[in-house]
């Protein structure tokens, strides 16, 4: 199972500046960024994206975890990136560059970099999100999302599932190991019979979760959830200069994004490669 | 990251050993480490001669078997019945033979009335006893137990005391792993302290149960017995006693009254 993947997403005790800012700017920030993602299909603009959270990752010092977490996500991009270009490569559709059959060098750098965008903008996602969560505790998280008006039901659902993400993994672990001890071997047999082998893992984490659920629920209820309609907050958020500062850069780059889209006509690679 | 340091031990077949110590000594790690579920980074641990590394958890596991503390983390059947032949399964026995060590482990735990019902649906302590049966059911020559003590009472852990002594009569090596010294105290196997992930002590359970300074390092306290025996030294008590049988003879001893 790629636990990794998880991991750039599981946030550690630490502070720096980054860690700092407001949790609702910074998510404005890598909304932005997965934004402009999905509105760029030119290799150029998701390079510059893929980029822009790398200074927030380094001062905030949390380079090896946003790294693990992009290696987590090197499957599904070796996924994106082969299926883009062989599925073009067998149905062609004539376009910019492209005259069936793909035979010249330069239709299949074509090809290359259209499977390339293709893969940066996952990476562009998994990259900004990841980097958001690694520097963003699940308390200020629902912070930032009570004070912005939505029900505290939901919030609470919110933080009580990003809190249990690690301890599902522990005893995910544990469940393996007491199988093991018990003769499983998961690596034994075909597609199908390894499927199946997981069963006595899933089984027990599932039923532990429900039972688990069922505690927490009662133990919220004993202790007068959601007694008062009004809740208030030891902590509340206020913007500082440095907010300030980058909900205007994401305004800005999101005003830039959308003026390139509209007004320039941005190259391809290809074609400043080959004029 | 480094659980366990310097640790030199060596079980002998047939030997009944109790691992103690507090939260986070190591005690998990080190019996994990005999059933190869953990492999040494460094030095190496041989089971019969094998070395861990060498061999998968399910070769090893058909020698040295392994209860988990929490038998929520391996029920999973919909009868007791499957639970226990699982493991059994696993192994590549016929069907003959898991028909009868089934037959065997539950009757051995007082459990063949609950054979058709779902694991899910018996209290705690049955379901503790559901998942010692599930890997007794394949008789291991080591029984590794992880907390056989917790959350049950004292009628279930004399039981389990009388239950441990049997099987170490059929010549099983049984190593527990807790904290409960009182149980310890009881059954009075040879006692291997941890604290920081090092062996501070090994012995007899009179000898190393009955030393202040050793117990109190691996963060446990002395058996009650033994505190009220240690602070009546001056009237001529014996300072080795851990339980009430020893106290018993003690005081009998004492009183000059047969033995």
């Amino acid at each position: 199972m790629s636990v990794s993947l998880f991991d750039g997403f599981r946030f550690r005790v630490v502070s720096s500046p980054i860690h700092r800012l407001d949790p609702r700017v910074k998510f404005l920030f890598v909304s932005v960024l997965f934004v402009g993602a999905v509105l760029f299909s030119e290799l150029i603009p998701l390079l510059v994206l893929f980029l822009a959270p790398i200074p927030l990752v380094v001062l905030a010092g949390v380079r090896r975890e946003w790294a693990r977490s992009l290696r987590g996500a090197a499957f599904f991009a070796a996924f994106i990136f082969i299926f883009n270009f062989i599925f073009p490569y067998f149905f062609p559709t004539a376009g910019p560059g492209i005259e069936p059959p793909i035979d010249t060098p330069m239709e299949y750098a074509v090809l290359a970099e259209r499977a390339l965008v293709m893969t940066l903008r996952l990476l562009v996602l998994v990259g900004s999100f990841s980097a958001f969560f690694l520097t963003t505790s699940p308390d200020h998280l629902s912070l930032a999302l009570e004070q912005s008006r939505v029900p505290y039901e939901l919030c609470f659902a919110f933080t009580t599932a990003v809190r249990f993400v690690p301890v599902l993994a522990e005893e995910a672990q544990t469940i393996t190991d007491a199988q093991r001890a018990r003769g499983l071997e998961l690596e034994k047999g075909n597609f199908l019979r390894r499927v199946r082998n997981y069963i006595p893992i899933l089984i027990p984490l599932i039923v532990n979760a429900i039972r688990r659920s069922l505690e927490l629920a009662e133990a919220m209820e004993s202790r007068a959830w959601g007694a008062t309609e009004n809740r208030t907050n030891l902590y509340v958020l206020r913007m500082r200069r440095v907010d300030y500062t980058l909900l205007l850069v994401s305004a800005l780059v999101l005003a830039a994004a959308v003026y390139v889209k509209l007004a320039i006509p941005v190259p391809s690679v290809v074609s400043l490669l080959y004029p | 990251m480094e659980a366990l340091r310097g640790v030199s031990l060596t079980v002998r077949g047939g030997e009944f050993v109790a691992v103690m110590g507090q939260n986070g000594a190591g005690k998990t790690t080190l019996v994990k480490l005999f059933n190869g579920l953990l492999k040494p980074t460094r030095g190496s641990v041989l089971v019969d001669g094998v070395d861990t590394r060498e061999v998968s958890v399910a070769r090893l596991s058909r020698r040295v078997g392994f209860v988990f503390q929490n038998p929520d983390h391996q029920l999973f059947c919909e009868t007791v019945e499957e639970e226990v032949a699982f493991a059994l399964r696993n192994f590549g026995l016929d069907q003959e033979a898991v028909r009868e060590r089934v037959e065997w482990a539950l009757s051995l735990l007082d459990l063949t009335r609950y054979r058709e019902a779902s694991p899910f649906m018996l209290s705690g302590g049955e379901r503790k006893r559901v998942a010692l049966a599930s890997v007794l059911a394949w008789d291991p020559e080591v029984v590794i137990l992880d907390e056989p003590t917790i959350g049950q009472d004292y009628g279930q852990k004399e039981k389990l005391r009388r239950f441990i002594r049997q099987i170490g009569a059929q010549g099983k090596t049984v190593i527990i792993v807790t904290h409960d010294i009182e149980f310890v105290a009881d059954c009075a196997p040879r006692v291997v302290l941890m604290a920081e992930g090092r062996i501070v002590g090994d012995g007899g359970a009179r000898e190393v149960l009955t030393d202040r300074a050793l117990v109190e390092r691996a963060s446990l306290v002395l058996p009650q017995v033994t505190q009220i025996f240690l602070g009546l030294r001056d009237l001529g008590l014996p300072g080795d006693v851990i339980n009430l049988r020893d106290a018993e003879r003690a005081v009998l001893g004492l009183l000059g009254v047969g033995s």
